[in-house]
């Protein structure tokens, strides 16, 4: 995974509440066996309406959503994170997520960046008023930055410290949990024989 | 000071805890389907990797599968693409599969806790958000993305940070004819789709107590449509007579041992749970949902609301949006939506205790003529025994389609799908904008309610019905 420190990009005003993964990306995209080419699928039937979001060409190259409460909610496929990724996101910035769409986008290297509700509010209002405008989420600093003059934006944002952490080093969870190995042998040690297995010997 | 039931359970499982850093938790069964380990296996392979308990590890095919024709090859290419390379997968690195045309396929949901591989105090996890059914059994049971599949694959672990615990008790006795589906549809209706986000709940009352092992399920299954990590059940003589006996549970000295522990996990007397709900179940009526998503409910003798009653701006947008989808004007009497497609199954209602409630509401009707009822066993041991019973019979009898087991019209992924513009009664678990195909309009509705709005073509519960003509018992 890539280290992922600060990222500057046009933001994208999603003014939805409980946008769900069959949103995101709807299940018949999800048959293929990569982790690319999933951008198609992204926010599919809604990119049928020409006055959706993504297809204003003011907020072109967006690469980061502003997004109502609940976003995420639904299903664990992490075709969602992959499919935002694969269209150019790099963070999602909302009120709240749902827990595995956060977890997937630790994973995977997308910042799920969780905000007050008047900062989503205030960012929405901003694009609204200058479509294109960037944002810029530190995530050194927990900050996300928008906007110029008397009316700037400048507001922390919520990440767990480990998810912080391993983002910002670009850390590959599995190769961490391996150098436990010691400590999951002798947690196997101690399982009761009366546990069920799929293999029997 | 006591501890909660999931704190008991969870606590057992810790391999590793270190300050500022997630638990690193043992996962005792991991359950695996075509649709998100594609890309773990290919993981493993890219790292020189290998599975690291193929033994905890059960794969079946269940999202993709045609419930037509399934000893043929599957006609979608797309499909039997991601079918063949789970097959492969299995194959490559040892892991047991159930695949299309075993005796032991079927949903996931389904298959774990009737192989008896689903049992109290375990920790469970699938790449599939309904994998809290299993919490049914006093089990930690959740979801997961691929990336922790491939986690899963690799270590038998994963890091998780430790949820905040809640309480749901649910008092007194449901009212004759309401089922644990309404009682959970109504307690997100309460709570909204993000209440339970960050906590494992606990489901207790007199109610839970009194429902089945099927029930629960239904219950377990729908944790994630209010946001929770994950819901549980305190494992009692309902849930140990479920699993006795079944393949894959223990007998023996080795049963005896396994009751012993499964008894001591209830909440203490004095554990104190982050967050209570109290909610009472005689209160409660059939229950369906108008809107997309499954917050958006009222009971069945209400009318379809209007946006304006919300005082928050939020759900008032929302409720108009739902509306405008799912092509409903404020104010109709749920009972006067006409619907296209009855959809019974799903790993939330597609278990032989819910074929044999709709058959027995269904006997002897007659299917309304503009309606298509599809019945779809989450299982083939299901689809077996209810044929043992007779059940096909009644439903095809009844002008329904019998099909073989699959998720199907749940998510849409195989062909059986609402066209656009399209209406359904589904006792499946989300009701998103094209969740049933594109354009398709689901409410989600309990099993008695599937069974009789497919007799009268509009929603409906079994009280609405004049009596059937033939074959009543």
């Amino acid at each position: 995974m890539d280290a992922f420190t600060t990222h500057t990009g046009v933001g994208v005003p999603l003014r939805r509440s409980n946008v769900d993964t069959d949103q995101i990306i709807p299940a018949v995209y999800l048959k293929r066996v990569t982790r690319d080419g999933f951008e198609d699928g992204l926010f599919s039937a809604w990119r049928n309406d020409p006055t959706f979001v993504l297809n204003d060409p003011s907020y072109a190259g967006g690469s980061v959503l502003v997004a109502g409460p609940d976003f995420g909610t639904g299903s664990s496929r992490e075709h969602a994170v992959w499919a935002l990724q694969n269209y150019g996101f790099k963070v999602v910035i909302s009120s709240r997520f749902a827990d595995i769409f956060r977890g997937n986008s630790g994973k995977a290297g997308l910042l799920a960046a969780q905000v007050d509700e008047k900062v989503v509010q205030r960012l929405w209002d901003l694009l609204a008023d200058q479509p294109g405008a960037e944002i810029t989420v530190d995530l050194e600093s927990r900050t996300v930055r928008a906007g110029e003059g008397p009316d700037a934006i400048e507001d922390s944002f919520d990440i767990d410290d480990y998810t912080r952490w391993r983002l910002l080093e670009g850390l590959d969870d599995i190769g961490i949990t391996l150098g436990h190995g010691d400590d999951i042998d002798s947690y196997e040690a101690s399982r009761p024989v009366w546990k069920p297995a799929t293999i029997h010997s | 000071m006591g501890r909660t039931l999931s704190e008991k359970v969870w606590d057992e499982h810790v391999v590793r805890s270190s300050e500022g850093e997630p638990d690193l938790l043992y996962i005792d069964l991991h359950l695996i389907h075509e649709v998100t380990s594609p890309q773990a296996f290919d993981g493993l392979r890219l790292n020189g990797r290998t599975v690291r308990r193929p033994d905890l590890t059960l794969a079946t095919e269940d999202h993709n599968v045609p419930t037509l024709d399934w000893d043929k090859p599957i006609a979608d290419p797309v499909s039997k693409t991601q079918v063949d390379t789970l097959r492969k997968n299995a194959a490559d690195f040892g892991v047991r599969l159930h695949p299309l045309g075993d005796v032991e396929q079927g949903i996931v949901h389904v298959v774990g806790p009737q192989l008896g591989l689903t049992q109290p105090g375990m920790t469970i996890v699938c790449g599939d958000s309904h994998t809290s059914t299993h919490g049914a059994f006093g089990a930690i049971a959740f979801g997961i993305g691929t990336s922790e599949v491939e986690h899963v694959l690799a270590t038998q672990t994963l890091m998780q940070a430790k949820p905040k615990t809640m309480a749901v008790t649910i008092n007194s006795s449901l009212p004759e004819g309401v089922t644990a589906k309404d009682m959970v549809l109504s307690l997100i209706a309460h709570t909204g789709t993000g209440g339970g986000q960050g906590y494992i709940v606990e489901y207790r009352g007199q109610a839970i107590e009194e429902l089945s092992m099927e029930g629960r399920m239904t219950v377990c299954n729908m944790s994630i449509e209010w946001g929770a990590k994950a819901g549980l059940i305190a494992p009692d003589q309902t849930t140990f007579d479920y699993i006795e006996g079944r393949p894959e549970a223990p007998s023996g000295d080795e049963w005896d041992a396994a009751v012993a522990h499964w008894s001591s996990l209830v909440t203490d007397d004095d554990a104190l749970f982050d967050k209570e709900i109290v909610l009472d179940a005689s209160e409660m009526t059939p229950f369906v949902t108008w809107g997309t998503n499954p917050g958006q409910g009222v009971p069945l003798g209400a009318s379809v609301p209007f946006p304006e009653q919300y005082d928050n701006a939020e759900d008032r947008i929302a409720a108009e949006k739902a509306l405008e989808y799912m092509g409903l004007e404020a104010g109709t009497p749920m009972r006067e939506v006409k619907v296209d497609t009855v959809f019974v199954g799903s790993c939330t209602n597609g278990r032989i205790e819910d074929l044999r409630l709709a058959a027995e509401i269904i006997e002897g009707h007659t299917v309304d003529a503009d309606t298509r009822l599809l019945v779809v066993p989450g299982s083939v041991r299901v689809r077996l025994q209810a044929q043992e019973e007779g059940l096909d019979k009644i439903f095809i009898a009844a002008g329904a389609e019998w099909r073989g087991a699959g998720c199907s019209m749940c998510l849409g992924m195989n062909p059986d799908t609402l066209q656009p513009g399209e209406r359904s009664a589904s006792t499946s678990n989300r009701n998103f904008e094209g969740r049933q195909g594109k354009g398709g309009r689901t409410h989600l509705v309990s099993i008695p309610v599937a069974a009789a709005t497919a007799i009268r073509g509009t929603l409906s519960s079994p009280a609405d019905l004049t009596p059937a003509t033939t074959g009543s018992n």
